[in-house]
């Protein structure tokens, strides 16, 4: 039996306002004609012509691609890899330093990373540029991935890759046919976390990118400690836009997904039959 | 032990050793050494062409001096101090407001919860920073906030809330909200609701019914959450500079300023040295309970 009171329905109509509000508010004033950010003057797209006029916007954005992209995608081989061990690699020596490893990321503090990985770049030599902030967001977003990859790896039955095994598939074998389909949802929601986890760092970007490569966070920052600006809240509609869509459109895959599944799970039943 | 098996475990292992675990013996090396007017802008370097003698005049100069001059400026301390407090208050306020929406959520029709669940979710993916910037907007002097509250009649002079510590807590429990609803929620939602009939028919009230069975089975996703904002926060950079001004002292604002500003690369070492001296039990208590509810899960 479930009770759906007045006060749940209260705390997250209360809850979701707070979250969505001041997102509303950005997207609203991204329209408005005037300069003056908090008032309102009349609708007008000014802003975004302003904001793709701007090259050093664009570059940016481009640097911040291309980071996001190849940062995440060995994170996500490295951060599969690192969930597997953890899950189905069994004792080893080190163990409880390497899980000490993946989960420390998660929740370190970002000057103490970014300074950290800064440092080591300092004294091996490697000047800063767009290869030192693919290292960073690598090391940091692999954890992520791992922790996602790990979750969905303890979910599921061993005996499917056991089988796979007793009827003469090598590991590696078993791995790719049995294994690796029934992960890649999580396999692929931890690009997505890695890919959007590097767009958005401001702070291990900082340390680790040098004179050479500004990515969009970086720009952001120096615009916005300036106060607010109509171009800001432009540029901030898009990237609401994109991962609105982006979230909307990944949980319609996997709700259809699911309803698939079932209705095999219930075709495989009648046929038993 | 197989060569594909070491490979397996090799690789990510090194990845992390080499750019996660070396890089902190770094900081603490750094920590040790003089800030020096030079790049790198610090004194010793390690000279390996001098051989043994190098190596013996390298440890010979390091020195705990940063680290006393930590405890002798009062700044340090302060800062410290109040990351602690801020980071304290706003994990609190953070469990207050995200609670109640777990709860809602755990409750709510099963049909609705992959939806609330995907609304929780989508903030979490939106840039960081875009999400403090909103806030510059509504809490600034003649931001949407005073401008809302003077029309209505609630105030006659624009409150002062940008660049104050409240600024910094509104921003804190804004942008970590999603890692304390979600936890929370997963615990709630595995929860078994024949317990609560159980405790009603036994003549337990709903709001005693809620302190006795359903708040402890949520502990672990308490604490969980708990954790995932408060260490973060405790280091937090980008909302005390864009929300908090001048007037709100956290640590990670002091490193940043002492990095970028003074280039004092020594110091800054010290202090996440510090830093993360005091991160280390909360951290081990994190992992333990992210291990007891992973063996809990399985």
């Amino acid at each position: 039996m479930r009770r759906f009171s007045w006060f749940n329905a209260t705390a997250l109509t209360a809850g979701f306002a707070f979250l969505y509000i001041p997102m509303i508010i950005l997207v609203i004033y991204s329209f408005n004609s005037s300069r003056l950010v908090t008032v309102w003057a009349g609708f007008s797209t000014h802003w975004y012509g302003e904001l793709f006029r701007d090259q050093a916007f664009l570059d940016a954005a481009w640097v911040t691609l291309r980071v996001a992209f190849v940062s995440s995608s060995i994170a996500t081989i490295l951060g599969t890899m690192a969930a597997y061990v953890l899950v189905r690699g069994g004792k080893f020596m080190g163990r409880t330093l390497f899980s000490g490893m993946i989960y420390a990321p998660l929740v370190m503090p970002e000057v103490i990373t970014g300074l950290s990985l800064l440092l080591l770049f300092i004294s091996i030599g490697l000047d800063r540029g767009i290869v030192t902030i693919i290292l960073a967001h690598t090391t940091f977003s692999m954890c992520y991935v791992s922790v996602v990859v790990s979750s969905r790896l303890v979910s599921f039955d061993r005996s499917v890759e056991e089988a796979a095994l007793d009827l003469g598939c090598t590991p590696w074998d078993a791995f790719k046919s049995v294994t690796l389909p029934l992960i890649a949802p999580a396999v692929i929601a931890g690009w997505l976390l890695a890919f959007t986890l590097s767009l958005d760092d401001l702070v291990i970007a900082s340390f680790t990118a040098g004179p050479s490569a500004t990515t969009l966070p970086i720009k952001i920052f120096s615009s916005v400690r300036l106060g607010v600006s109509p171009e800001i809240n432009a540029l901030s509609t898009i990237l609401i836009l994109i991962v609105t869509i982006g979230v909307i459109s990944a949980s319609l895959v996997s709700k259809r997904r699911i309803v698939q599944q079932q209705r095999d799970e219930q075709m495989a039943e009648q046929a038993q039959q | 032990m197989n060569l594909a098996r070491r490979t397996l475990i090799g690789i990510p292992y090194l990845w992390l050793l080499l750019l996660f675990l070396v890089p902190f013996g770094i900081i603490f090396k750094i920590s040790l050494s003089d800030y020096a007017v030079s790049i790198p802008p610090y004194t010793p370097t390690l000279d390996l062409s001098e051989g043994w003698q190098g190596i013996r005049d390298f440890f010979a100069a390091l020195d705990w001096e940063n680290y006393v001059f930590l405890t002798e400026d009062d700044l340090y301390w302060r800062a410290y101090l109040s990351s602690l407090k801020i980071a304290l208050i706003s994990t609190f306020l953070t469990l207050l407001v995200g609670y109640p929406i777990a709860y809602g959520m755990a409750k709510a029709a099963p049909e609705w919860r992959p939806m609330l669940m995907m609304l929780v979710i989508l903030p979490f993916w939106t840039s960081f920073l875009i999400r403090v910037y909103a806030w510059i907007g509504i809490l600034s002097t003649e931001g949407y906030l005073n401008q809302l509250l003077l029309w209505i009649g609630i105030i006659s002079d624009p409150l002062q809330i940008m660049n104050t510590p409240t600024a910094v807590y509104i921003g804190i429990v804004y942008t970590y909200l999603p890692f304390m609803i979600l936890p929370i929620y997963a615990t709630l939602e595995r929860m078994d609701d024949s317990l609560l009939e159980a405790a009603e028919d036994l003549g337990c009230s709903r709001l005693s019914a809620f302190w006795i069975i359903t708040l402890p089975l949520s502990r672990s996703g308490i604490i969980a959450g708990s954790f995932l904002v408060f260490i973060p926060a405790l280091g937090e950079f980008v909302i005390p500079s864009l929300l908090g001004g001048s007037s709100t002292l956290m640590i990670g604002k002091v490193l940043w300023e002492e990095f970028f500003s003074n280039r004092d690369w020594p110091v800054a070492s010290a202090v996440a040295i510090i830093l993360l001296l005091i991160l280390v039990i909360p951290i081990i208590l994190f992992q333990k309970n992210q291990e007891k509810n992973q063996e809990a899960d399985a």
